[in-house]
């Protein structure tokens, strides 16, 4: 007897785009299903080797050039699940969905979690994503108390703080070079309720947001929009947006399913400047009192996107740039505010900007991103010869302000850039596994051009 | 607890518990509490899908490894999960094999191999379940079958005759017990989301694996005959199969 085979599931040859519609190359997909897939499916194949998850990565890290690709989203099993303490077990290709969906029924909550619930356990670790509770919890990785990491040559390590820490630290936000992450334990968080107690504040200028900010340090969640169109009286008024989870006990039912899906590829001209700042000034007068209370689900408060499955079409074929930097705390508010003039006085500006501090909880990941200091995430429609210009610009503004870029939203930073970036890069590449790579390092360690 | 004949968990047995379709359909029985006794041919994707749908709340979960083309254990297996479950309420079979319709043209052995795969043994395990059930005067027997039973096709044909065997044998097996209070589901699924497609250009087309699973296990708490999924499947079949063969002989299908 066998499993009902599908024609469908061996190697082919296809398509990969990022989240962010570019770039997109051809490689190899392989889907894994069990564990024990790898590194078995490995053996014979050429040119490189790249675990992927749900692909909502907006640039290059989880691309591989006419690589070979491993989705491990059907490898989406729980191990374990202890009711008493929250700490779950599971394969690395749950999803985050999936997880809500177990979850919140029982009472618990992810301990951190980015603007969509589609990504994988196996591709949070690998970027060690943040979310709008880093001043209190840091970043994912923070509460990943152990994981597999498994070698193309057969090789498996049991990695936690406590064993194998230089493999931990190298993996969580190891970009998926260290390994593949066959399965990990994160702790969950206890919850009462599905709603957000939320308050949203609108603000005018850097200081106000930064004021903010630090009346705001012991609420959970917190992140603002800001409106990068604007300049003069209105330049960087936003939105602040605070939350804690209701403490008053509430039903406990899992989410509906979403059933949008964007419909087709938006025409270029549908997202020229005009229609972009019409959408900010719109955005920002949506509220219209100062201070807005609300109770609100945690759907809509965390992934207001994702009932719009593949919004991404909205930029049309050419795509979309991202952008977030983090600029520490000492040139934080100069930089933003140069930053943000750069973006105004471009014209390019994206719909709307995203404005966070990050705190001082530490990373165990080597090559995490986030630091204290403020992180301000854009993104931009691809104009031929305008974006990756104004990119690279922001990029060396942001070194020059001892900041660095999110690999996660890059598409555009040059080698030289993200080396001064992350300059342990080379203290890492220690750990990489040889087979093990993604067009994104082959681009920022000089393997290839970048554009 | 205080549970009532209609509230206790549901006694399932699965054929091919590893096999995508089934496994998701596993875990909503087991999000409802069910008894499943799981069987499949390899060991470690048997733990590791037994472990999942307890700790997604089924009340009870057991398994076997057993290679279901060895039709001698059938009856032996049989008995032993209806014991272990301490009764049945619904058999699922859900093993099959593509196979190599390439080989297949060329090599008997090939053949006969996907067909006692698809068709014979699950023959074997038809029989004695609906002998089984037919006694009790309860029980449904879900069989997972194929679009591909429903008109040969030069691209599948020796899949495709497993599987229009197999779904001819249901409509006369129901044809037997029906007025004995047996259930028989045949499933026709049309082609399935993988892993694989995630994430690639123009699989949207595809049905998700868990929209297919909650339709079976709707179409099971109908008691239906018979399930095209997704539903779409139905008129394109209905299409396909009325085709005059003077033009079907000449399609690329
Ligand atoms: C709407 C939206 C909002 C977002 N908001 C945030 C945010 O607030 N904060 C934030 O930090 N990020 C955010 N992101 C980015 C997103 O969280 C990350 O890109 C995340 O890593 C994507 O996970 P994935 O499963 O899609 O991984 P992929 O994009 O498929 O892969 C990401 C990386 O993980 C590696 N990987 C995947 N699986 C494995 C494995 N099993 N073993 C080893 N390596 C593996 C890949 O090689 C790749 O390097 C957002 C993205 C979107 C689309």
């Amino acid at each position: 007897m066998a499993e009902t085979s599908d024609p469908t599931q061996n190697g082919t040859k296809a398509s990969f785009e990022s989240w962010g519609r570019y770039p997109s190359y051809r490689a190899n997909i392989i889907p894994l299903h069990w564990q024990s897939d790898f590194p078995a499916v490995t053996e014979g194949l050429h040119n490189g080797i790249l675990p992927v998850g749900l692909g909502r990565s907006y640039g290059d890290v989880g691309l591989l050039e006419n690589g070979n690709l491993l989705v491990t989203t059907g490898m989406d099993r729980i191990i374990s699940f202890d009711p008493e303490t929250g700490l779950l077990t599971a394969e690395a290709g749950m999803s985050f969905a999936q997880i809500l969906d177990f979850a919140v029924p029982r009472g618990f909550f992810l301990p951190v979690t980015p603007g969509t619930k589609y990504v994988t356990l196996g591709g949070a670790i690998a970027n060690d994503i943040h979310g709008k509770n880093h001043h209190i919890a840091g970043t994912f990785g923070c509460h990943i108390t152990q994981f597999e990491l498994v070698r193309t040559d057969g090789t498996r390590i049991l990695c936690s703080p406590t064993q194998n820490l230089e493999f931990y630290s190298a993996t969580i936000g190891g970009l998926g070079l260290t390994g593949f992450i066959s399965w990990a334990t994160v702790q969950l968080k206890p919850i009462v309720s599905r709603k957000i107690d939320y308050e949203g504040i609108q603000f005018h200028g850097i200081d106000e947001f930064i004021s903010l900010t630090e009346q705001s340090k012991d609420i959970e969640y917190t992140v603002s929009w800001v409106d990068c169109t604007s300049t003069g009286r209105n330049f960087c008024r936003g939105i602040f947006m605070q939350g804690d989870h209701s403490t008053k006990r509430d039903e406990l039912k899992p989410s509906p399913k979403p059933r949008l899906i964007f419909p087709f590829d938006a025409p270029g001209f549908a997202l020229n400047s005009l229609s972009v700042s019409l959408f900010n000034t719109l955005f920002f007068h949506k509220q219209f009192s100062k201070r807005v209370v609300a109770l609100q689900d945690y759907e809509p408060f965390f992934y207001p996107l994702d009932k719009v499955l593949r919004w991404n079409r909205m930029y049309g074929k050419r795509g979309l740039l991202q952008f977030q930097y983090v600029i520490p705390w000492e040139h934080a508010r100069e930089g933003t505010v140069a930053i943000l003039k750069e973006v105004a006085k471009s014209g390019l500006a994206s719909f709307l900007a995203v404005l966070k501090a990050f705190g001082d909880v530490p990373s165990p990941g080597m090559m995490s991103f986030p630091k204290p200091g403020i992180t301000l995430c854009l993104d931009f429609p691809i104009k031929p010869g305008k974006s990756f210009p104004l990119c690279e610009r922001l990029a060396d503004m942001t070194l020059e302000f001892g900041g660095r870029l999110y690999p996660a939203k890059d598409a555009a930073m040059t080698a030289a850039q993200f080396q001064a970036f992350y300059p342990q890069w080379q203290q890492f590449a220690r750990y990489r596994d040889p087979l093990l790579t993604s067009s994104f390092w082959e681009r920022v360690t000089g393997n290839k051009p970048s554009l | 607890m205080n549970q009532t004949a209609s509230s206790a968990p549901r006694k399932i047995l699965v054929l091919g518990a590893t096999s995508g379709i089934a496994e998701a359909t596993c875990r909503i029985w087991a999000a409802q509490g069910a008894s499943l006794f799981l069987v499949a041919r390899n060991a470690e994707k048997l733990a590791a899908v037994a472990q999942d749908l307890k700790a997604r709340g089924a009340s009870y979960v057991d398994t076997a490894v057993v290679d279901l083309d060895d039709t001698d254990q059938h009856p032996g297996l049989l008995a032993h999960a209806i014991n272990s479950l301490t009764g049945l309420d619904i058999a699922y079979l859900a093993h099959g094999v593509l196979g190599d319709q390439v080989a297949a043209e060329q090599d008997f052995n090939t053949a006969a191999h996907i067909l006692h795969t698809n068709f014979m043994a699950p023959v074997s395990l038809l029989t004695w379940l609906a002998n089984f059930c037919e006694q009790r005067r309860s029980g449904t027997i879900a069989v997972l079958s194929s679009v591909a039973g429903d008109r040969g096709r030069k691209s599948n044909y020796v899949y495709g005759s497993s599987k229009a065997g197999l779904s001819a044998f249901l409509a006369g097996l129901r044809n037997r017990v029906d007025r004995e209070g047996v259930t028989i589901l045949t499933i026709k699924p049309g082609p399935t989301k993988t892993a694989m497609t995630a994430g690639m250009k123009g699989s949207e087309k595809f049905a998700d694996v868990d929209t297919v699973a909650q339709s079976i296990v709707k179409a099971i708490e109908k008691r239906q005959d018979n399930l095209y999924v997704p539903f779409q499947w139905q008129p394109i079949m209905f299409v396909v199969r009325n085709i005059p063969e003077r033009i079907f002989k000449k399609l690329n299908l």
